[in-house]
């Protein structure tokens, strides 16, 4: 299958970010120049939200994956482009084990993905603990999907929980190829980059060329830490990831990722969560990097908030800081909470550990303010909603 | 059993504080719940059958730690959220 030239075309007109935070959803929706935007009232208040996502292939449904700090996780749907939502009849959710052995429970869905534009109301969630479930009726009802999260290969790479982020080890960046849907990515935190190329039935690590923590085997799948892995919507046979150890590029079909974070500014280096890249042009890819020395402060660099963008597949980095505050600035961005919508000019949007949304309508030239005061943002995603 | 339900899950029991529900287990009375009222039985009792990390379920004053214990007609079931964090 060909890329379509209709799902590379330049967006236009109004949009909506779909924010998930520690406290709560919103949403933020402009005109159709992206100057003035309108913050919602918080849906679904005291929810932590890991998640929003709107499905371009209907621009109506959307899948919110939802927790509280008490009540086990949930997944809320709507399919009137958020007018309504509606509580999935069954979450993702791991199997349940022999009586005597001990088996997994779900803390919270965390990646929402909506398949292939073939496969309509098909959809791919990644969880804490990291488990990868499939849902084929557009979210209402969930089942684990693959061999991986009852395999004892995957169970070992996927560690304890003494391996993961501090909130629960995740699966997430959950990839679709647009020319094939049973050729899928995902990664874990920890546990390293995965390839499928027959729908699922097998997977296989792809590791060569990403560091490690000093110390520790390269060759474990365990020891790798991907924060966000993305796949160039122009260019399929290009992802990008930053990792907990670097900045990296792979160009399939070579399976040896390199390390362009080398490239970046020694005093800034190359650690962050978050990665984007450019809808149209794969040499185009911005990150927003973050203290990564000594206890991992993960804060801005020094305080100075900024984003670096590569228009040359990383060979070079360029510091796109102009509008952010010049000092005292101490938060970060989350590997969900910087995006980018499609228009002509791209615009990127960051929600920050602060409860700010920073936007630029021209490619990180230039960053604004547009909403703050909100709870800690875990994530933000740009839709282009139906009539 | 007379069953009590916390605020945080009256979302699912049309803001009902108290309802009544049969079953000789926790478990037949957690199901008996979920059949009226979809979805809360997840909120509380993970895909393993065990009580989540911070649900409490309190038989008459007595605490239970596992969905197997026998539940008589009379006796007043109460899940409690454990609050906690900032």
């Amino acid at each position: 299958m060909k890329l379509s030239a209709v799902s590379l075309k330049p967006t236009a007109g109004p949009l909506a970010l779909l924010i998930g935070t520690r406290k709560g959803a919103f949403t933020l929706k402009s005109d159709r120049a992206r100057r003035t935007w309108k913050l919602s009232a918080p849906l679904f208040l005291g929810h932590i939200i890991h998640h929003i996502v709107c499905d371009p292939r209907d621009r109506r449904t959307m899948l919110m994956a939802a927790s509280t700090g008490h009540l086990g996780p949930t997944l809320f749907r709507s399919t009137d482009a958020g007018k309504t939502w509606k509580e999935s009849a069954a979450p993702p959710a791991f199997l349940k084990v022999p009586e005597g052995k001990k088996g997994r429970a779900v803390n919270h869905t965390f990646w929402l993905t909506p398949c292939h534009a073939n496969e309509p109301n098909v959809w791919y969630a990644g969880t804490s603990p990291q488990g990868l479930f499939r849902s084929e009726d557009g979210g209402a009802t969930w089942r684990p999907f693959s061999y991986i999260n009852d395999d004892p290969q995957y169970r070992e790479w996927m560690g304890s929980i003494q391996d993961g982020t501090p909130d629960g080890p995740k699966l997430h960046s959950i990839l679709v190829d647009p020319r094939n849907p049973k050729h899928l990515y995902f990664a874990m935190s920890g546990g390293g980059v995965h390839e499928s190329t027959d729908g699922g039935k097998a997977f296989v690590p792809l590791l060569e060329g990403l560091d490690v923590v000093e110390g520790f085997a390269p060759t474990t799948a365990t020891f790798h830490d991907p924060h966000c892995v993305r796949l160039c919507p122009s260019n399929p046979d290009r992802l990008y990831q930053q990792n907990h150890c670097g900045i990296y590029r792979l160009d399939r079909p070579s399976d040896t990722w390199l390390r362009i974070g080398k490239n970046m500014p020694k005093k800034i280096g190359d650690i962050g969560f978050p990665m984007i890249v450019h809808p149209r042009n794969a040499d185009i890819a911005w990150v927003f990097p973050m203290d990564g020395q000594t206890v991992w402060p993960r804060v801005s660099p020094d305080g100075k908030p900024a984003a670096y963008v590569t228009r040359n597949a990383g060979k070079s980095w360029t510091r796109q800081d102009k509008g952010f505050p010049r000092s005292n600035a101490w938060w970060t961005v989350k590997r969900q909470a910087m995006t980018n919508d499609a228009h002509e000019t791209v615009g990127l949007y960051v929600g920050t550990t602060q409860g700010e949304i920073w936007a630029s309508r021209n490619e990180g030239a230039t960053w604004i303010c547009i909403a703050r005061h909100l709870p800690e943002i875990y994530s933000v995603e740009t839709a282009t909603l139906g009539r | 059993m007379n069953l009590h339900i916390p605020g945080a899950l009256r979302s699912y029991t049309a803001q009902q504080g108290e309802v009544q529900i049969e079953g000789a287990t926790l478990a037949e009375a957690l199901t008996a719940l979920d059949r009226r009222f979809p979805g809360i039985r997840f909120r509380i009792i993970t895909e393993q059958d065990t009580i989540r990390p911070h649900i409490r379920i309190f038989v008459n004053e007595e605490q239970r730690h596992d969905v197997t214990a026998p539940l008589q007609d009379t006796d007043r079931v109460y899940i409690i959220c454990a609050l906690s964090g900032g």
